[in-house]
């Protein structure tokens, strides 16, 4: 074992450390010895000695794998190759101990036995093995039921919420559409063909708990139609301090309904007279502020679905963005038929127009809203903005002159009426 | 010689052979939540069944040593089964909640904390900095395991005003798509590539190479017989885009490489919709093993938020509500060039136009 008296510092302290973790392995294993070694020299030179790797993968597949090799190859051997291995998570991440220590095995066996529990993506991230390894340890998580998650621009290995396994919030079935929506994408997952990365996550409710209007170029966020539910006797439960606020979330004991609940709901459509608590349900534009505070009392409507989002990605290259709403309601029942379109159709799209490294929300940045709907067929609805344009620089097509000699309008309820 | 059989595209294993039983039975039917304490969630059913979830923070990067003992833990207590959360927590479930000291004697041996529910400061979602990626400013898990040991108090606690959700990138790609959180630690370089003139002919594709920079900083070399590039300096924002295509063009410089930490992010719509993180503090020294001035920043942070925030006002809504002029005085922080956007069409937006400002 190499000395790390800087790492060594972060063995103390309440929160669980890594170096004491990875020293357990690096007693056994020479290779994460020299992981160690390599990273007290970073916390010593202050700078990463990692270098990009060449193209390094398993037969057939043109992702999944991340070839990395350190810049100090002699002095630490055992990272010479240190590849990274995306082991595609199941939905929601649960697993069973028995299917757990199957993948600990195969990459005792034939890696590091470093990972990442779990990657920003979703992935369960084998940390680091040699290419002669990537093969052999590829046929062995096949064999036991896991495939690898995508790289590249490559369909990324989409993720979802807890959902309906543990959250009375879902408004779909958020782990069977990631399922579903793996599945369906699978050649694309693993054989990158898109101008760039392309990810989709999947969140029940607008708690968007997996971060999807961030962190997806497809967000999917559950949403009701109808009214809230109310349950008014729970209501005085909570307003008479019997029931916590937030279920027992916060250091508060009791809510006060009108303070905490209806000031603050961001469109003033609720109100309370000391004994009923009363929803213009039409105006709520569910935000989740009253259900969160109050989830014995409220419960969202039962006409159920999701808002299609797209666009976000992080800053590189023309800034952060998130998601843009492009269809404001569509019902998610298996098996997603409707999402799985508007997903292809929007690739085809985006292949179609994109430069290289282009993100989807670039393109339509720079071509223009209008053309990405067109081209996907969804019609214009006051959903989709925040805020009308300022600017009078607007474009006229023949379709819209078409549309007007149709004597087509927009009906807030009912959408286009032709 | 028989073809030995290849798997491919079979895809993750379905979920459902991974359900815990009270799970599977009540499968879209949970009807409320209670959070009985920091770190434990109890989720009743229409059918009047209970689980209780029990969440562990974890530092992310783990070994098969800890997985394993968590799966004692959950072949113990839970039934072979458990979850891992979006921020990188562990769930075990119990279905009876007399085995729950049990649990916590199980888990303070070990070191494990519970907590990370409601009003605390959770996890840190980050990436994977010097231990595993190539264009890294900083570490990733030696910061968060420094923060964290100082917000210690705060994971096993609902103490907050709201929740406040922390995020690490160790570079402006930021993996961790920090840029909706409320705190986010973000890596950042301060210098252009040097250009190594005799090996980037041999390594990089020169097309390719000034394709990558979003800025457009990069021609080729007028020496044509260089073959190589040359960089406009003034315009590079220290990306490390083309040191990715191009080896031969490091940008990396151990004492100007920093911490910048922006602040007010937020991806759940209630009340308020989803909001970027704006920056407060554009470099930090990058201070390994245990950046301290790092770490202090965050709690001054933390801190004047716990103080001057409302009930259930998140960091950017506390700020929105005091202005950012006085959010930099009451934390401390000077305002300086850095913090005027001047980046391409996003930098209009942010500049004031009203006459709402404050002394
Ligand atoms: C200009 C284009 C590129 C950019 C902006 C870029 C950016 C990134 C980012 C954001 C990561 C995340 C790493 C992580 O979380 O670990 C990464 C990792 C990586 N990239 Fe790239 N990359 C680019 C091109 C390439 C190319 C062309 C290759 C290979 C020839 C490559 C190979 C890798 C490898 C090996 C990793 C390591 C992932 C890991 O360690 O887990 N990248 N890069
Ligand atoms: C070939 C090039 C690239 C490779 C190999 C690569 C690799 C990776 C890896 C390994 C991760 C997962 C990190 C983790 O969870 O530990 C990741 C995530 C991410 N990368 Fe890349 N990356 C590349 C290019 C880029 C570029 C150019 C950007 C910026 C535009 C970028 C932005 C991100 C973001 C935002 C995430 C996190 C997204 C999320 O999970 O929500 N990557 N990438
Ligand atoms: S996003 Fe909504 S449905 Fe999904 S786990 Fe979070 S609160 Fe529940
Ligand atoms: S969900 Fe939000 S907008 Fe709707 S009633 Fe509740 S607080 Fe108001
Ligand atoms: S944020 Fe940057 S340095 Fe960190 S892992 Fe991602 S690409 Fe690498
Ligand atoms: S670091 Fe980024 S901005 Fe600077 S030259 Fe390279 S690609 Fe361009």
């Amino acid at each position: 074992m190499h000395k790390t008296p800087l790492l060594d510092q972060l063995e103390s302290g309440p929160w669980p450390s890594f170096v004491k973790d990875l020293k357990r392995v690096a007693a056994r294993k020479p290779q994460t010895a020299d992981l160690l070694g390599v990273l007290e020299r970073s916390y010593k030179d202050k700078i990463t000695h990692w270098k990009h790797g060449g193209i390094v993968g398993v037969l057939g597949y043109g992702s999944g794998i991340i070839g990395r090799y350190t810049d100090l190859p002699d002095e630490f051997p055992g990272v010479e190759h240190f590849h990274t291995i995306r082991v595609n998570h199941p939905s929601a991440w649960m697993y069973t101990t028995k299917a757990l220590r199957e993948l600990c095995d195969i990459w005792d066996e034939h890696g590091s036995s470093v990972l990442n529990m779990h990657g920003s993506t979703g992935d369960i991230i084998f940390l680091g093995t040699r290419t002669e390894e990537l093969e052999p340890c590829f046929a062995k998580l096949t064999a036991k039921g896991w495939d690898l998650g995508g790289s590249g621009s490559a369909f990324r290995s989409p993720s979802c919420c807890v959902g309906p396994a543990r959250c009375e919030w879902a408004m779909y079935d958020t782990l069977e559409a990631c399922y579903e929506l793996t599945q369906e994408f699978q050649f694309d997952l693993h054989r990158p063909s898109y101008p760039y990365k392309y990810k989709l996550k999947l969140s029940g409710c607008p708690n968007d708990c997996v971060a999807a209007v961030a962190r997806a170029d497809c967000s999917v966020i559950g949403v009701w139609k109808d009214d809230i539910r109310i349950d008014q006797s729970a209501v005085q439960a909570y307003a008479g301090g019997e029931l916590k606020p937030r279920g027992g979330a916060t250091k508060w004991d009791k809510l006060d309904i009108q303070k905490d609940v209806v000031e603050l709901c961001p469109t003033q459509c609720m109100s309370w007279d000391g004994k009923t608590l009363k929803i213009n349900n039409r105006e709520c534009n569910h935000c989740m502020h009253c259900i969160n505070l109050m989830p014995q009392a409220l419960r969202p409507g039962t006409e159920r679905g999701a808002a299609f989002l797209l666009g976000s990605h992080a800053p590189i290259l023309e800034g952060a963005q998130m998601s843009w709403v492009i269809v404001p309601f569509f019902e998610m029942e298996k098996p997603f038929d409707y999402l799985k379109e508007l997903m292809t159709n929007i690739a085809e799209w985006w292949s179609e127009h994109g430069k290289n490294r282009e993100r989807v929300g670039e393109l339509i940045l720079r071509l223009g809203m209008r053309s990405l709907l067109e081209a996907i067929g969804v019609e214009p609805a006051p959903q989709q903005v925040r805020i009308p344009r300022a600017n009078p620089f607007f474009f006229w097509h023949q379709s819209d002159f078409d549309a007007e000699a149709k004597g087509r309008r927009y009906d807030t309820r009912q959408g286009f009426v032709r | 010689m028989t073809e030995p059989e290849r798997k491919t595209d079979i895809g993750p294993p379905h979920y459902g052979q991974f359900l815990h039983p009270v799970i599977k039975a009540n499968y879209g039917k949970w009807k409320y939540h209670e959070i009985i304490e920091p770190g434990v969630l109890m989720h009743v059913s229409e059918t009047g069944d209970k689980l209780y979830s029990v969440r562990v923070g974890s530092g992310r990067l783990v070994s098969t040593d800890f997985v394993r003992e968590a799966c004692d833990l959950a072949d113990k207590y839970s039934q072979g089964h458990f979850r891992f959360t979006s921020r990188h927590n562990m769930e075990f479930f119990l279905t009876d909640l007399s085995q729950l000291p049990a649990l916590k004697a199980d888990l303070a041996a070990k070191g494990w904390p519970i907590g990370g529910t409601g009003h605390s400061v959770t996890s840190i979602v980050h990436t994977q900095g010097w231990v595993h990626c190539h264009t890294p400013a900083i570490d990733a898990s030696g910061i968060v395991k420094a923060v964290m040991d100082d917000l210690f108090e705060y994971f096993g606690k609902h103490d907050l005003p709201a929740q406040v959700r922390i995020a690490l990138a160790c570079c402006l790609n930021m993996c961790g798509a920090v840029h909706c959180s409320d705190i986010a630690i973000c890596g950042v370089h301060r210098t252009p590539p040097k250009i190594l003139h005799d090996k980037l002919r041999h390594l990089c594709e020169i097309p390719t190479t000034i394709a990558s920079c979003p800025t457009g900083a990069i021609r080729p070399h007028p020496d044509k017989s260089l073959k190589s590039v040359i960089v406009n300096e003034e315009r590079c924002m220290y990306c490390g885009n083309c040191y990715t295509m191009c080896p031969a063009m490091p940008c990396f410089d151990a004492e100007k490489g920093g911490v910048a930490i922006l602040v007010g992010g937020k991806v759940s719509n209630s009340k308020t919709p989803p909001a970027f993180s704006r920056l407060a503090i554009p470099w930090i020294p990058n201070n390994p093993p245990r950046w301290p001035e790092t770490v202090a920043a965050i709690r001054k942070i933390l801190t004047k938020y716990a103080e001057g925030a409302n009930k259930w006002e998140r960091v950017g809504e506390w700020i929105e509500r005091i202005g950012w002029e006085r959010f930099f005085e009451v934390c401390d922080i000077p305002f300086t060039f850095q913090h005027i956007d001047d980046y391409k069409f996003q930098a209009y937006d942010t500049y004031r136009t009203s006459m709402h400002f404050k002394f």
